[in-house]
């Protein structure tokens, strides 16, 4: 079920939008700010991009995707239950006791999760096994990792850039979701990752910008990101954290925090 | 048994793997430019094409290991235990024992017998870091055929598998081919004087140990504790009623490792007094393997001062 109408991909963006403040609500907490900024690439991803099938989860080749920046979570679990994974009313349960939906994301238990991801800097050196294993296996399926750009501060990141271009994972698409905050402050003034591109250009990447929230322009970087050969890709989509609900956007106070029933009102007034 | 003939198990470990990759071509090796060291450059040389060197990027190590098993390979990781199991804990922790993948994370140069290299390099809580994840299991094996036994075996097992080995010749103390079994200690005699539970390079003292006594006609039981977890209480429970002292000694800090694991089954099911030989809660220093088992009072001198 590719979806290439934009309209209708925006639409699929707006509903996840709103279903991230509700699970978010719903738990009283969770990562409004990191989920909301990496809404369109997801969506992109899964309903435009990936080769996947809802009724058979762990197809053999199918793309695979991971979370690295696990607190984003609620973004995942809504666009994998409006893709058919399972069913949209577990999102009810994110967070809660006996859910399905951990706070961070667990493959062994959400279908259409393809590794369990949570402490940061991890998921890129995960996605690099994977990259290889396709490559042993002779498939021609791709794996995508999105990665916060705070969590670039994580030493382990480089270790894992330095392999994929080391072992020429051209099936390997990095995604940095560039909403420029993390929990402490404006990553500049915690600990500055800049300048990400030349960063990223210098271990061996080839390095593409996408405006994170435009779907047109993220499907054309991930198409051009199919073209390159021998090179892992990074896409650095420009992003807002917090985007679509006024109060949130670009505010530090909103990575970590559930909205109160007023603010959640508010937001949903606004989404609506 | 062959007390004087010695192999070092991370020897052993190299060889048998290059084996197993013969027998299945989803075993995948990686290391972190130490594989001439633990040995895992035999699988290399035998099958490039599924061996990976990640350079000395031990995080990143695990995270490619799991990566690789998330998608049906089963991943061996090794490096020395203190980088391994130190170094990349949290990524052994989040990426490997919590998903419950498919990685045996086998690391060389274990206790204070690594040696010249010093604290640093001497791997003293591995077991007990290792043993408190969830899912794992924890091996540590006694020579070569038992770890050859080990690498073959631990790849049956659906799930993550810590495998200490030792930089040091260990003495030859199995047939080829003996039976072992995962979570069940392996007993030598049955006497009632007293109970020496050993695991990895202490398992050979523990025999020497077993031997003097004999000709001083004290009998004692040895048991070959190579299942660090799940420990085999049924072993430590008999041993305890059955004889007079309880003795643990391993080339671990006491804490933690093979002394608190028979501590806690013996809390528990049939409180016995039990007396840790070990590294008593100190860091290692340089010296010679043999030097410093002395020096750390894990020989079967110091078992048999016991008695």
């Amino acid at each position: 079920m590719e979806v290439t109408n934009i309209e209708e991909l925006k639409e699929i963006a707006h509903i996840a939008r709103k279903n991230v403040i509700e699970e978010i609500y719903g738990a009283q907490s969770g990562h409004p700010g990191s989920s909301l900024s990496c809404i369109e690439i997801l969506t992109t991803l899964y309903f435009n991009q990936m080769n996947i099938n809802p009724r058979e989860p762990k197809m053999q080749e199918r793309d695979k995707l991971v979370l690295s920046k696990g607190h984003a979570s609620p973004a995942l679990y809504t666009i994998l239950a409006q893709r058919g994974f399972f069913p949209q009313e577990e999102l009810k349960n994110f967070r809660k006791l006996g859910s399905i939906l951990q706070g961070h994301p667990d493959f062994r238990k959400v279908p259409g999760v393809d590794m369990s991801s949570g402490s940061l800097g991890q998921g890129m050196s995960s996605a690099c096994g994977m990259a290889i294993a396709c490559k042993l296996n002779k498939q021609q399926n791709r794996i995508y990792c999105i990665v916060g750009d705070g969590e670039l501060e994580e030493g382990q990141i480089w270790e894992a850039a330095m392999t994929a271009a080391h072992y020429k994972l051209d099936n390997l698409c990095v995604i940095v979701d560039n909403n420029k905050l993390q929990i402490d402050g404006k990553i500049e003034d915690i600990m500055n990752p800049n300048p990400i591109d030349k960063k990223f250009a210098s271990f061996g990447f080839v390095v593409l910008k996408a405006d994170g929230h435009n779907i047109e322009n993220l499907i054309q970087a991930f198409e051009k990101a199919k073209q390159i050969k021998n090179q892992p890709t990074v896409i650095i989509a420009d992003t807002i954290k917090g985007k679509g609900v006024s109060y949130m956007e670009e505010k530090v106070e909103w990575h970590g925090k559930a909205p109160n029933s007023e603010e959640y009102k508010l937001a949903m007034e606004e989404l609506n | 048994m062959n007390l004087d003939k010695k192999i070092a198990t991370r020897q052993s470990y190299g060889e048998a793997l290059a084996e197993l990759g013969k027998e299945n071509d989803k075993i995948v090796v990686l290391d972190a430019d130490l594989s001439k060291t633990t040995k895992t450059e035999i699988f290399a040389k035998q099958f490039p094409e599924r061996f990976f060197d990640v350079g000395i990027a031990e995080q990143n190590l695990m995270g490619v290991a799991a990566g690789l098993a998330v998608s049906g390979f089963i991943s061996y990781a090794s490096s020395f235990a203190t980088f391994a199991t130190g170094r990349a804990y949290d990524q052994i922790r989040n990426s490997i024992a919590y998903p419950k993948l498919n990685v045996k994370i086998c690391a060389s140069h274990s206790g204070v017998t690594a040696g010249e290299d010093g604290a640093t390099h001497q791997m003293i809580e591995d077991l007990s870091i290792m043993r408190t994840l969830p899912n794992m299991t924890v091996l540590s094996t006694s020579d070569d055929a038992q770890t050859r036994w080990a690498v073959k075996e631990i790849s049956k097992i659906n799930g993550p598998v810590y495998l200490r080995l030792c930089r040091l010749a260990s003495p030859i103390i199995y047939e080829d081919n003996t039976k072992f079994e995962i979570g069940k200690g392996y007993q030598f005699g049955e006497g009632t004087d007293g109970t020496v539970i050993a695991t990895g390079i202490t398992v050979a003292e523990a025999l020497k140990a077993q031997e003097e006594l004999k000709k001083r006609g004290i009998n004692i039981r040895v048991i070959d504790m190579h299942t660090i977890k799940p420990i085999d209480k049924e072993i430590i429970i008999k041993a305890a009623k059955e004889t007079k002292k309880i003795i643990t000694i391993e080339d671990h800090n006491i804490i933690g490792g093979l002394g608190s694991s028979v501590c806690e089954v013996l809390a528990e099911e049939y409180p016995a007094k039990v007396i840790r030989l070990g590294i008593k809660d100190t860091f290692g220093t340089s010296g010679k393997g043999e030097e410093l088992m002395k020096h750390f009072g894990i020989t079967a001198e110091n078992i048999i001062c016991q008695f």
